[in-house]
């Protein structure tokens, strides 16, 4: 009986993944040049000249500065200027240097940043591309970036360069495993790699950060993906005080503009799907699906059958909030910029492997009891007609989280204490 | 005709690749080349490069490399339990309780022998 049920699910999940099919009228094409021209090659790249903009201006008055203010009112037009200057700036390449991958390594860099975006449901019907292996897509081109970094730092043939190129790969391979664990969470609940169905299920059971587990797992997301876009405090690849510029010392003018808008697109995408994943995309109440909901009777990411006035104010609420919420985590990659001190390399790793990733995988079985207790249909807790399913799944789970916690803490300080005692004691009593 | 979703990344790739060349080309075209033997060297803070750069390296992090490879194929096999758990239910979930145990008693045992260790 039970063989004969997993065989057919996992037949149905099989069938399902290889459907998506799309016409090819007219519709689509002018759909697909619509994304590309205003939202790949043009809103993206201005909201990422404006989020070095902002960067500059927040950081500032962290440090009782200004930042910049001369080209035009508030700076406003300092990303136009920076780029002109990058533009004209004479185009170094070292002697020795491999010309072809020192040429293609921002390229791929740029690339895997652009193709993360592509499967983020911005509203309604405003996914560029819905793909049922969503979630798979994204580890795929995600991982592109590491190759191009290290083929940055090998290709420009020095010392500094290889070295950060060496400490980023160590970096970028042991953060990518804790970042892909804390999705796991959010698969599970949703039943789907989609993020369009992700963003329905947070539509209908509220968004999944509030939860134990799925607190958890974001937070476990939120510091592998800064460490994924070597931000700091993980921005040892690049760490300027010790090995100049890292990966791109070699690189100037606009091929180092290239890095830099990787870097920021990066960012972008990053907090994107944070929105997506965990914060219920667009959605403004945690518990309830207004504004698609309740204004415009709208309960699935697909584009509804019929366009009409109500499905268009959905969509302004949807996409306002959801770069509202986007908006925030930047300002929080920001503020940690200018709180945190780098890392240092040996605790950068031993924070990654003996920390987050026992952590995660833990929490994939919480979030399995969660999934258990709260969200499997037909499972209703009431008291005194209260469906109170949410207060009973916390107080289970969340216990469970906090001695994880605690018991990850309390391994590596003893783990710790083992080292500095076999490291300080002297020779004769090793 | 029905084609694939994919092909919109495709497309999007191709545009991307795109995106990024253009600015190099306009460097191309409009940027100042005043080349220099001096300006040519590799930079390492005005000091002259000393040795081959491309020698063998010591790879410090072939044991994470190692494990990266075991959880990502854990990972692998975590996201179709996962989409599918709905259906499974609570067989699945002592099932792969045992197979998370087992990859922790690795990691465990990495852990004491003291491989984690970034030497």
């Amino acid at each position: 009986m039970a063989t004969v049920n997993i065989a057919m699910v996992w037949a149905d999940a099989l069938l399902w993944a290889q459907q998506p099919q799309i016409e090819l009228s007219w519709n689509t094409v002018i759909r697909w040049a619509l994304w590309l021209v205003l939202g790949f090659f043009g809103a993206f790249p201005g909201i990422v000249a404006y989020m070095v903009w902002a960067e500059r201006k927040v950081a500032a008055r962290f440090q009782d500065r200004i930042g910049p203010n001369r080209v035009g009112p508030l700076g406003l037009l300092q990303p136009i200027a920076d780029a002109i200057k990058l533009i004209t700036k004479e185009n170094i390449v070292p002697r020795t240097a491999d010309q072809w991958v020192h040429l293609l390594a921002p390229v791929i860099i740029l690339v895997s940043a652009f193709l993360v975006l592509a499967v983020v449901p911005f509203g309604i019907g405003l996914t560029p591309v819905n793909l049922p292996s969503g979630l798979i897509y994204l580890v795929a081109v995600s991982s592109l970036s590491p190759l191009g970094i290290f083929l940055a730092g090998w290709s420009s043939r020095n010392k500094y360069s290889l070295l950060g190129a060496m400490r980023s790969v160590a970096q970028l391979v042991s953060y990518e495993v804790p970042q892909v664990l804390a999705t796991v969470p959010v698969v599970l609940w949703a039943g789907s790699l989609s993020l369009n169905t992700i963003f329905d299920k947070q539509m209908e059971h509220g968004w999944f950060v509030f939860s134990p587990p799925g607190f958890l797992g974001f937070l476990i997301l939120l510091i592998a993906s800064i460490a994924e876009v070597n931000r700091t405090p993980f921005d040892l690849p690049e760490a300027e005080s010790e090995i100049i510029a890292g990966f791109h010392t070699e690189y100037s003018g606009m091929r180092f503009g290239l890095f830099f808008l990787a870097e920021y697109l990066s960012v972008f995408a990053i907090s994107c799907i944070m929105t997506a994943i965990y914060f219920g995309g667009g959605t403004l109440v945690p518990w309830s699906d207004f504004p698609a909901g309740t204004l415009g009777a709208i309960h699935s990411a697909y584009l509804p059958a019929s366009i009409n006035a109500t499905f268009i104010l959905v969509n302004l609420v949807l996409v306002a909030v959801f770069f509202a919420k986007v908006g925030f985590f930047i300002f929080l990659m920001f503020w940690v910029r200018a709180t945190l001190p780098r890392m240092r390399v040996d605790r950068l790793m031993n924070y990654a492997w003996k920390s987050l990733v026992p952590l995660s995988i833990a929490n994939v079985l919480v979030a399995a009891i969660w999934y258990e207790l709260v969200l499997r249909p037909g499972v209703v807790f009431k008291v005194a007609g209260w469906d109170v399913r949410w207060f009973v799944g916390t107080l289970v789970t969340a216990p469970i989280v906090l001695l994880l916690i605690w018991l990850v803490a309390r391994c590596n300080r003893l783990s710790e204490k083992a080292e500095v005692a076999s490291t300080t004691a002297p020779a004769a009593a090793r | 005709m029905v084609i694939n979703n994919f092909a919109f990344i495709g497309v999007l790739l191709l545009g991307a690749i795109g995106f990024a060349l253009a600015p190099l080309l306009v460097v191309f075209l409009v940027a100042p080349r005043k080349k220099s033997r001096s300006k040519l060297d590799t930079y390492e803070c005005g000091v002259l490069t000393f040795g081959e750069t491309w020698v063998r390296f010591r790879i410090q992090y072939y044991i994470f490399a190692l494990m990266f490879v075991l959880f990502d194929i854990e990972t692998v096999f975590l996201y179709p339990w996962a989409v599918g758990y709905a259906g499974f239910g609570v067989f699945a979930l002592v099932e792969m309780i045992v197979f998370l145990a087992i990859l922790f008693v690795g990691l465990l045992y990495a852990w004491l022998k003291g491989v984690l260790k970034w030497a």
